[in-house]
């Protein structure tokens, strides 16, 4: 008998039903992710104040938007923001999640308390340290004062030069905890078999950190690397609330400026056109994110073992 | 031979079952709409007022409600700035509340010119007692091209200087009458180190009140009519570059401290740094006086909570009885409520009816109500009352706040560049410029 190069009724039928679990998520998809996108591409050619009907303008928006010198201020501190967080962010996780992978005992207790400000809202948290961080009766600025260090004090979230960087430390407090989770996840996966072998051939610690487990940790490095960037970039609710964009424009990062450009100032059609350049740079971003380690090939860390 | 139905065939049958149920549930099939109580209307109202007076909004409606059972009014408090952004999403989604709060000016204009304001002329000339009631002043916020699109629901809130009476008499200080005391007055606390005027400029507009105080001291009100006629460079006027130096002149004497641009309004902040002594005055709307109230009643009941009005600034051009701040709030009806008519006979019972206009004078507001002058005067804070309603009854002119009366994207400019102004990141001449730019021809 000639063999059949058909699928198989069964495979065909799973192959069908497959299609049709899928159909859910991808209509939802398509409704909420994939049409808006296209209304704010055609928004962005329109002039809309969110009232009256939109008038059609072509490409006036899109060429304002080149000698806009407050969209570009918000781009640079948006890369500013998107580096800083890394920075700070992935060698405090890195050390504090392998830190953790170590201890048993108390793991899990800590690691409710690590969950803690990812689980609050950013509405609340940005709330609760603004009144923290309030200079005349804030708890930080009457304990500095309290201790005897009056001169520490500070406008935090009013003084121009210092206010991005307090945002900087919020956003820090309240993702290092997660990131450090994943670290310790990824830790945790790492063979003793390695570590056993390092220690016969007489490794230090320092030693058996860079060369056992930053390497075996590669891929964790690169999901928190991926999420920390695409995450700072289009970060709204914790900045929005505690600084609204100010002092002046200290802290008006590039979704701030979509929102007040689309809402506070009524000009819908070039807030579109700061959408679709925020689509454009997320997804540039993913994509070489994805190409330049190697991640779509998973490639095993594990080979010999 | 019959075939079994197997167990995959017949979990993936169950499962597909399941998942249309739900997506049933989503797109709302077969759901029905719920009225709650069919025999009465509701109404929804939105409202920002806080602590004490939201609490005689409620009462006012409560009352309503009971007097009226086939009208049911429900009220929604939100806080002020967000408040702003709500409605006008909710009126750009044409799915505004039936009666919304507001101040007038140019925010109501561009609702109006959407379409999605009632006009109230014809019910209120229908009724003169209703139309009469209200001091013809503060309608003018609310009437465009002869017609009415709202009711006056609150206070009238003239800005004006808060201070600390312990604290001035700690240092021998009396309030100052004109620009020069003023200067001495802020010498003075801050060799002592008080903070001389709290300003909560993380909030942006308390920055407005100083704006317009000076410019209209500088030059009078034809100024800021000038630019909102839309004339060109309307905003380099002499009276602008005058008063944007005076402020800056205040921030490098450190008149309002060190950290005045991450104080918050909204939480009354500024008005915290009066009442714990730490700042000696504030320069606000009168509506912190219910604030002080009920944050700090030993102060206000001791008679140590003092009040004076902008001073007058030597060689300007503008009368110094001029105010400036909010001529009052105002109710307004959507055009899609359901049943305009209802809105109308709550404004018309509940609001500044004599019960609320009794609660409110208790409070210390001061309704735009003709013919209360003997209820002020025998009220408990009488001296508070009389000061405001004849400050507001003598003034030549009256300014609406300028972030109600310009524009929405004019207005956020403005707030913006007088933040940088603030904190010295601009000078007059390029707050100027920038300004021009929103002037559209």
């Amino acid at each position: 008998m000639a063999a059949s190069i058909k699928p198989s009724r069964v495979a065909q039928r799973a192959s069908w039903v497959a299609v049709l679990w899928v159909l859910p998520a991808l209509a939802f998809y398509a409704l909420f992710a994939l049409f808006p996108m296209f209304i704010a591409l055609y928004l962005s050619f329109t002039q809309w104040n969110g009232l009256s009907p939109a008038a059609w303008v072509g490409l006036q928006n899109w060429v304002t938007l080149f000698s806009d010198t407050v969209t570009g201020h918000a781009l640079l501190l948006t890369v500013e923001l998107m580096i800083l967080s890394w920075i700070i962010q992935t060698p405090l996780s890195l050390l504090l999640g392998v830190f953790m992978a170590g201890v048993q005992r108390y793991r899990s207790a800590l690691s409710v308390f690590y969950f803690l400000p990812l689980l609050f809202s950013a509405v609340a948290i940005g709330l609760t340290w603004q009144s923290i961080l309030d200079p005349n009766f804030g708890l930080l600025n009457t304990l500095l004062d309290t201790i005897g260090l009056p001169g520490l004090t500070r406008g935090w979230l009013g003084d121009p030069t210092l206010t991005f960087y307090v945002i900087v430390g919020l956003i820090s407090w309240q993702f290092i905890p997660f990131h450090a989770l994943l670290y310790m996840g990824g830790a945790r996966q790492i063979p003793g078999e390695l570590y056993e072998a390092a220690n016969i051939d007489g490794a230090g610690r320092v030693q058996q950190f860079f060369s056992i487990t930053l390497p075996q940790l590669k891929y964790t490095i690169v999901t928190s690397t991926t999420l920390i960037l695409t995450g700072s970039l289009t970060y709204f609710d914790l900045i929005w609330v505690t600084t609204g964009g100010g002092p002046g424009y200290a802290t008006r990062i590039l979704p701030l400026q979509m929102y007040i450009t689309a809402f506070q100032n009524e000009a819908v059609g070039y807030g579109s056109v700061l959408a679709v350049l925020l689509a454009v740079i997320g997804i540039m971003l993913s994509l070489i994110l994805l190409r330049f380690t190697g991640f779509t090939r998973m490639s095993s860390q594990r080979e010999g073992l | 031979m019959q075939e079994k139905v197997s167990r995959r065939t017949f979990l993936q049958v169950a499962g597909g079952a399941v998942l249309s149920t739900s997506l049933a549930g989503c797109f709302g099939v077969g759901s029905s709409q719920t009225t709650t109580g069919n025999s009465s209307a509701t109404i929804t109202i939105w409202d920002i007022r806080t602590g004490s007076e939201q609490q005689v909004v409620q009462s006012v409606a409560n009352a309503f409600n009971a007097a009226h059972t086939n009208i049911h009014a429900t009220v929604n408090f939100f806080q002020n700035d967000p408040y702003k952004q709500k409605l006008q999403v909710a009126m750009g989604a044409h799915n505004p509340p039936d009666v919304f709060f507001g101040w007038g000016g140019g925010v109501l204009k561009s609702y109006i010119d959407a379409n999605d304001v009632y006009d109230m002329t014809a019910d209120l000339n229908a009724d003169p007692a209703w139309k009469n009631r209200f001091l013809p002043a503060v309608m003018s916020s609310v009437t465009f091209n002869n017609k009415i699109y709202g009711v006056p629901n609150s206070g009238m809130q003239p800005v004006l200087f808060f201070y600390n009476k312990n604290v001035f008499n700690q240092y021998h200080l009396s309030p100052p009458q004109s620009w020069n005391e003023l200067l001495q007055v802020i010498t003075t606390l801050k060799q002592h180190n008080v903070i001389p005027i709290a300003l909560a400029g993380g909030s942006k507009w308390p920055y407005l009140m100083y704006e317009e105080y000076l410019v209209d001291r500088f030059g009078g009100p034809s100024v800021f009519d000038a630019v909102f006629n839309n004339q060109a460079n309307g905003w380099s006027q002499d009276a602008f570059i005058k008063a944007n130096a005076a402020i800056q002149q205040l921030v490098s004497m450190g008149a309002f401290g060190s950290s005045f641009a991450s104080v918050i309004a909204d939480t009354n902040q500024d008005a915290a740094l009066v009442y714990t002594a730490k700042a000696g005055m504030m320069l606000q709307g009168n509506w912190n006086f219910p604030v002080f109230q009920t944050n700090s009643p030993q102060l206000v009941q001791s008679g140590n909570l003092g009040w004076f009005p902008f001073p007058a600034v030597e060689g300007g051009a503008g009368d110094p009885k001029n105010i400036a701040g909010n001529p009052c709030n105002y109710y307004s009806i959507s055009k899609t409520a359901k049943s305009p008519q209802n809105c109308v006979t709550y404004l018309k019972d509940a609001v500044l009816s004599d019960d609320n206009v009794n609660k409110l004078i208790a409070l210390g507001d001061v309704p735009p109500v003709q013919g209360i002058e003997s209820r002020l005067a025998s009220s408990q804070n009488g001296a508070w009352l009389q000061f405001n309603y004849q400050m507001v009854q003598n003034a030549p002119h009256y300014q609406l706040s300028w972030d109600q009366a310009l524009s929405p994207q004019a207005a956020q400019a403005l707030l913006t560049n007088l933040d940088q102004l603030f904190l010295k990141q601009i000078s007059p001449h390029q707050f100027s410029d920038s300004m021009n730019k929103t002037i559209s021809a």
